[in-house]
């Protein structure tokens, strides 16, 4: 069996590496470039986070939400307490500044979140109190024996459900269901008029999308250990996948002054956008302070796959205006984005979501609502592309099915409306260096998918042919 | 239950530590040896980062209660670079980016070896057999499976110049 070591094609360049000569530098592209941490992970002697063991270290485990929604009537420590090596309890009243969201520092608001509950639980695996212990049976015994009494409110669970009136308020330091935008009820779009293209359409087409949460799950849990220093600063040994992040955002909760925080990191088992919201650290760090000795706060695995922050679940309507011939004159589309019980990233995930609408096309009439939605799941948060991989399925599945409905060549139904350079997108950005048409054109090449001559002569520089 | 003294050999040295009641082999390594190599990614024998040889074979050490392999030979990718070179199915990884976080590696690496120790020349299948257990989220197993038949391949060319130099 022959099998290519490098997963890329060397042979790309071969023709220009020999050409440059030796003693060039132009010459890696097409080339298998030795990874440079590689020779730590084959020998074992990269150091993760959790390889840092120093003396006296402490553990923390969480006691969580066992409701989707409901009001704390009660938190009793006092079992906890009393379980041996147990060193102390966390709560919200610990926290310097409970209440948070991690895109403040690039303005976004209002902090919706708090670090531990205070009165109420969002979502199933809140957490609400942090045993610090001496091993990690005691944080554990600890963590199970608090009680917690609750009173229930109506959960909701679905993003249409949320928005309609009447619907249980999830996060009351938003006041209604959705995050606003400049004083907007969602992240709109508006260009030139869909319901003139609907009007004139030969065709309109309907469909619904839904994407179901994805978690990233990492091999290596979401985790820190912070070190007290003896200059009174704290070290964090952290798997964040955004070190100034995390310290930043740490540093504000902490209502310390950032060059208190020093993290130790870089090297991260698997993110996959996974690791960026900061959930670990500032708990940890508080505990290292109160305890004053070294402390471990990570997620066993039923955590990551429960409370770490997955890619959001996403409802999609898509609305086209469609010419026989193919051409799409209008679009329409309405999204909504399960935030789930905090915003951490997903205001974002909306906007990007927005912007990528209505996908690599050049489509003149073009309308959208997208909605980030707050329900009692999980917060979801960053995954690989988040905002655009979910919408781009819907897209290209809205491509196919009006390729089949109108009997037409996927590929050509792309070709006709892909968009080219010059082309003004609906947000209103020039579109630059566009090369749909020439993947398409190779990808049909490469799979012996006859494309006629004037599809073949396509450019993304010229709207000739058209 | 008190703690007790475990005996080990681990990569060929004789290894004595206290072990509290219930210990796993993979905390055992990792907190009283000090040898993290081998990690935790679910401590139910869900993913194979810990994986170890004891006696040879593979085993998920975060399974294992370290009393129950007093005594016994276990062997960590510590115990691989011997002198500090990369063994073939070692430089293998690095070759074929059978690496990208890495946090899989060191029982990739294990299963691996455990596999060409008993099977010098695996198929395809045989290769993906071995790391059904082995969970790596990066790499999308492909180069993976590729290092090992490729480590198998130079361990092969190898052989018979060792037998003449011995
Ligand atoms: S940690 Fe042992 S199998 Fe996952
Ligand atoms: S390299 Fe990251 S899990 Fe395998």
């Amino acid at each position: 069996m022959t099998y290519r070591l490098a997963p890329i094609d060397t042979s790309t360049f071969t023709a220009e590496r020999a050409a440059a000569g030796t003693g060039t530098d132009h010459t890696v592209i097409g080339s298998a470039v030795q990874r440079s941490d590689a020779r730590g992970h084959v020998t074992g002697r990269t150091e993760f986070f959790e390889d840092v063991a120093p003396p006296r270290l402490a553990h923390l485990k969480m006691h969580r939400s066992a409701r989707h929604h409901a009001r704390i009537a009660d938190v009793d420590l006092t079992e906890a307490l009393a379980v041996p090596r147990v060193l102390r309890i966390l709560t919200h009243a610990d926290i310097p500044n409970n209440l948070f969201t991690p895109l403040k520092l690039i303005g976004v608001g209002p902090d919706d979140e708090p670090v531990l509950a205070v009165d109420k639980v969002r979502y199933l695996g809140e957490p609400i109190c942090a045993v610090v212990a001496e091993t990690e049976a005691a944080a554990l015994e600890g963590a199970a024996r608090i009680k917690v009494t609750y009173e229930d409110l109506p959960p909701v669970f679905d993003v249409e459900e949320a928005l309609k009136e009447g619907a249980p308020l999830v996060n009351e330091y938003h006041g209604q269901n959705h995050f606003r935008y400049e004083g907007h009820h969602c992240r709109r779009i508006r260009f030139g008029d869909v319901e003139e293209a609907f009007a004139r359409a030969d065709h309109v087409f309907e469909w619904r999308y839904q994407s179901a949460p994805i978690e990233q799950a990492p091999v290596e849990t979401t985790g820190c250990v912070v070190v007290p220093q003896a200059d009174g600063r704290l070290r964090i040994h952290s798997d964040t996948q955004a070190c100034f992040f995390t310290l930043d955002n740490t540093a504000l909760i902490l209502e310390t002054p950032f060059n208190k925080l020093r993290i130790v990191g870089g090297t991260v088992g698997g993110g996959f956008g996974g690791k960026v919201d900061v959930v670990v650290e500032p708990v940890a760090c508080v505990a290292a302070m109160l305890a004053d000795r070294p402390v471990k706060f990570v997620y066993d695995r039923a955590e990551e796959m429960q409370v770490s922050s997955p890619r959001a679940a996403e409802r999609i309507y898509i609305k086209d205006a469609v010419m026989n011939d193919g051409r799409i004159i209008g679009r329409k589309v309405t999204l909504y984005v399960d935030a789930g019980a905090y915003s951490r990233h997903s205001p974002y995930g909306t906007t990007k979501a927005a912007a990528h609408l209505p996908g690599p096309y050049a489509i003149p009439n073009v309308w959208a609502d997208c909605h980030c939605v707050f329900t009692n799941r999980t917060p979801s948060s960053a995954m690989r592309g988040f905002g655009v991989t979910i919408a781009d399925f819907a897209l290209e599945s809205q491509m196919d099915r009006i390729a089949r409905a109108l009997d037409l060549d996927p590929l050509r139904l792309r070709l006709l409306n892909a968009y080219r350079d010059g082309d003004l997108k609906a947000h209103r950005k020039v579109a630059e260096g566009t090369a749909l048409v020439e993947v398409i054109q190779k990808v049909a090449e490469m799979a012996g998918h006859e494309l006629p001559e004037t599809y073949r002569r396509m450019s993304s520089t010229t709207r000739e042919g058209l | 239950m008190p703690s007790q003294i475990v005996s080990l050999v681990v990569n060929g040295e004789q290894r004595e530590f206290i072990a509290a009641p219930g210990a796993t082999l993979l905390a055992s390594l990792r907190e009283s040896l000090g040898l993290t190599a081998a990690k935790r990614g679910c401590a139910q024998g869900a993913c194979g980062t810990c994986t170890v040889l004891v006696d040879g074979r593979p085993e998920v050490s975060c399974l294992v209660a370290v009393e129950t392999v007093a005594g016994r030979s276990i062997r960590t990718l510590e115990g691989v670079a011997a002198g500090g070179e990369l063994d073939e199915v070692q430089s293998a990884f690095v070759d074929c980016f059978a690496t990208q976080c890495g946090f899989c590696t060191a029982g990739m690496i294990m299963v691996a070896e455990a596999l060409l120790d008993r099977n010098p020349d695996p198929s395809d299948e045989d290769v993906v057999e071995a790391i059904s257990g082995n969970v790596c989220r990066c790499t999308g197993y492909r180069p993976i499976v590729i290092a090992i038949l490729e480590a198998a391949r130079r361990r092969r060319e190898q052989a018979p110049q060792e037998v003449a130099s011995r």
